[in-house]
Order: structure tokens, then C-alpha cells, then sequence
């Protein structure tokens, strides 16, 4: 059966090395937080100043001056630090973080990433920390639905909407399947339902791969 | 030596029209709302603002796009929820817009503060971001090369200063503060709370007194 994206999330979390350090980007990927097991040591970093970010604060304990890079109220974890934007980024640009998970409107087979900016006329872009993340993490992640509301494929032989960066996603995490990308191309690792060959003729895609079937 | 101002009006003195302003805060956290009050009422115009974001809901760096007072705005993240503001002038083509990668804004004025020329760094390489500029190939990686970016004033806000201008923060409210402190000609903080020498910890300072001009309390 296809995942949702709780159960994508907790996909992501299992493959996260235990003692990582991870940021994860806004939107969807805030969701693996919640799937991490509480022993695994995983530091949470948000690019607006902080590591060992804790969950989400609620009532008595929301602080306007701590919030995730989402600007919603989060809460700090013993052993937190606090830095400024130079050093957040000199973590996420130096090669310091492990793993970043990512939302994104393309990926392509090889790798590239697009998630910032939908070129459509008159759009107003929003960059945010999305470039240095993906030039900068050790092992970028994607999590995201295989398709487009509309049924477009949104892995694809090459990105169509302009570039966040080039080459950088290693895995990515569907509610179809989950895929290693690279310059070998898409393999598939898993499929949530469909065959191998189903999704290559959904995607249009030569695939390799596809061991595993749940 | 920084002075301590009483109001934030005097703080925000002499800014002049066509200033390049570094505006503090990653969203309301940090944002040093009094300031840009301030500034507002001090009128100065044709301002370039460096911040983060580009106005969220209707106070603060918000307050200071829709007074008319801003032509172009240098920022990672002007799309949000609540940027209603930035949005109406930006689609009438009263405002402009650079977009910068969060990790070069915060460098680029690292760079201007600590007078380095230029830096090559891999973020936005084979994008539109990085187009017209020039690459280098280091260490196997394309490398796109990024100019400081220098302010005329900063406004920032801080937790608590003393009266040497030393500064410390609070939580996240830190963000872009220590980096635009250094990267102005004159750096104007807003804080909660003004104490004597003495009273913060040495050790627990995150901005040197030497960045900073002005602090109000507000």
C-alpha cells in the first residue's frame, strides 16, 4: 500500500544513523522529528540558530524567541546551543551536517534538485536555506508524493522548474517507492504497491533495481 | 564608545535617504520593532534593506515596506503567510527584490565585517542564483563567487546590552544580530534591559562592545 506522509516519515527516520546531526527543511520533512526513537541520539539543527532543537511547544511554553526555521514555537533539548547565522551556516555549508531532508517540487533521476522556485510568471520565490543544504549536507534526502496532484511525475530524467542545486540528492523517499539517485540513474530500493515495472511505465523512466516489495 | 540613547527616535538619528539598512530578526524573533518605528518616523526613503524576510504581518520591517519608504529589498525568504505586504508592492513594481541564499547573506556581511574582498563557495552553483557571476573550479567543485554586503546602518535587537555596548541574546532571537553588528557603519540595538559594566559575564558576551554605536532601551 502507498504511504502517507507520516509513514513516509517514519521511512526517512529509520534510515538515519543514530547520532546524526539533521536538519530538516520546513514543511513535510518536520514530520521525521516525530519518528525518531527517543535513544537515538539524533541532533536536530535549524538554520535559524540552534542544535538539539526539541518538539514543538505548546501553551505556557511558546516562546517568541525560539522558534524552528518554520518560525513556529519549538522547544529547546538539554545540551542546546544557540549561534548566529554565520555559524548556523558554516555547520550546514563546512560539511558538519550528516543528513538533510528536503521537500521538493522535482528531483531528477541523477540527482538534482529543484525546490524553490516554480519559474511560473510573477511567482515570488523564496530560497530560504534550501541551496546551502543541498551544496552542503554530507547525504541529502528527499521526501515527497511521486506525482503532482495533476499526475505529473515529479521524479523525472531532467528538472524542468529551475535548480536548487546540481547532483546533490542521494535518496529519495515517495509514498510509491524509495529510490537511491545518482549517476548510475534511479534504482529503486522499495515499492510501497506497485512493481518496478508499473512505476517505469508511470514515470517513463528505465528504473533498476527493486528488491524489496511491502 | 556605543551610547546609551533614551528614546528610539534619537537612536535612529541621521539616517539618510538612499541608506543601505540591515535589519535584524528572522521573522518577529529578533526583529527590533521599535527601531523600525522609529525609522519611520524619522522618514528617511529609498532605503535598501538587507534582512532576512521582507515584512511579516503588518509591524515592524512590514510597517516600513507598506510606509513607501523601501526600494529594493535584499533577503532569502520574502514568501510567506503573512508577507501580504512585500507581496502588493512587489507585484506593482514598487519594490525590488534581491533573493539570496540565506547561508551567502549571512556570509556576504560576515565578509563586509571582518574585511574580506570576496569568498568562492559551492551554495548556488548551476543555478539562476549564481548566473552572470563568476566560478571557480576548487578541489574538483564549482565555486561561485560572492561579494560582501555592507550597510550603512544596522538595526538590531539584542536581550541585554551594558553601558560598554557589550551584547548578549536570546535563544533564536540571536540569528542575523552578531553578523550585521560587525557589517555596518553604524549598528543601533534595541534591547530589553541596559545594565552596568560588569554585570554580564565576559565570557558570556556574544558581541563585543567595539561593533556597536547606539542602544536603546525600548
Amino acid at each position: 500500500m502507498s504511504l502517507d506522509r507520516h509513514r513516509i516519515a517514519a521511512r526517512v527516520a529509520r534510515d538515519i544513523p543514530r547520532g546524526s546531526h539533521v536538519n530538516l527543511g520546513i514543511g513535510q520533512p518536520t514530520l521525521v522529528a516525530d519518528h525518531l526513537p527517543p535513544d537515538s541520539g539524533v541532533v536536530l539543527h535549524t538554520e535559524n540558530g540552534m542544535l538539539n532543537m526539541g518538539p514543538a511547544a505548546t501553551g505556557g511554553d511558546v516562546d517568541p524567541d525560539l522558534t524552528n526555521a518554520g518560525k513556529a514555537p519549538v522547544t529547546e533539548l538539554p545540551g542546546a546551543s544557540y549561534f548566529h547565522q554565520a555559524d548556523s551556516f558554516a555547520m550546514v555549508r563546512g560539511g558538519h551536517l550528516d543528513v538533510c531532508v528536503l521537500g521538493a517540487f522535482q528531483v531528477s533521476v541523477s540527482g538534482d534538485l529543484a525546490n524553490w522556485h516554480t519559474g511560473a510568471p510573477g511567482a515570488i520565490p523564496a530560497v530560504g536555506g534550501a541551496m546551502d543544504l543541498a551544496a552542503g549536507a554530507r547525504r541529502v534526502f528527499v521526501m515527497m508524493t511521486l506525482f503532482a496532484e495533476d499526475g505529473t511525475p515529479k521524479l523525472v530524467p531532467a528538472c524542468t522548474y529551475p535548480l536548487t542545486g546540481l547532483a546533490c540528492v542521494t535518496r529519495l523517499y515517495t509514498d510509491l517507492a524509495t529510490f537511491d539517485l545518482g549517476p548510475r540513474g534511479a534504482v529503486v530500493r522499495e515499492t510501497h504497491g506497485p512493481t518496478v515495472a508499473e512505476l517505469s511505465g508511470r514515470l517513463s523512466l528505465p528504473l533498476a533495481g527493486g528488491p524489496a516489495r511491502h | 564608545m556605543a551610547v546609551i540613547c533614551d528614546t528610539a527616535a534619537e537612536a535612529v538619528r541621521g539616517v539618510e535617504d538612499g541608506s543601505t539598512v540591515l535589519v535584524g530578526g528572522f521573522g518577529l524573533a529578533g526583529m527590533p520593532v521599535a527601531l523600525v518605528d522609529a525609522l519611520i518616523e524619522q522618514g528617511a526613503a529609498d532605503l535598501t534593506v538587507v534582512s532576512n524576510n521582507a515584512g511579516n504581518g503588518d509591524t515592524g520591517l512590514a510597517a516600513l515596506l507598506a510606509a513607501g519608504r523601501v526600494r529594493k529589498v535584499v533577503c532569502s525568504f520574502p514568501r510567506q503567510a503573512d508577507s501580504w505586504v512585500f507581496e502588493g508592492l512587489h507585484r506593482a513594481g514598487k519594490i525590488e527584490l534581491e533573493l539570496v541564499p540565506q547561508g551567502n547573506l549571512a556570509e556576504r556581511m560576515r565578509a563586509a565585517g571582518a574585511g574580506i574582498g570576496a569568498f568562492y563557495c559551492p551554495t548556488g552553483a548551476g543555478t539562476l542564483l549564481a548566473e552572470g557571476k563568476e566560478t571557480r573550479e576548487i578541489d574538483g567543485r564549482t565555486h561561485v563567487l560572492e561579494y560582501p554586503i555592507r550597510g550603512d546602518v544596522a538595526l538590531i535587537g539584542a536581550h541585554r546590552a551594558d553601558r560598554m555596548g557589550n551584547l548578549v541574546y536570546r535563544k533564536t532571537a540571536r540569528n542575523f544580530g552578531p553578523v550585521m553588528a560587525t557589517a555596518a557603519a553604524t549598528t543601533i540595538v534595541q534591547v530589553a534591559e541596559v545594565v552596568d559594566p560588569g554585570t554580564l559575564d565576559p565570557e558570556s558576551v556574544v558581541t563585543p562592545g567595539i561593533f556597536v554605536d547606539r542602544v536603546v532601551a525600548a
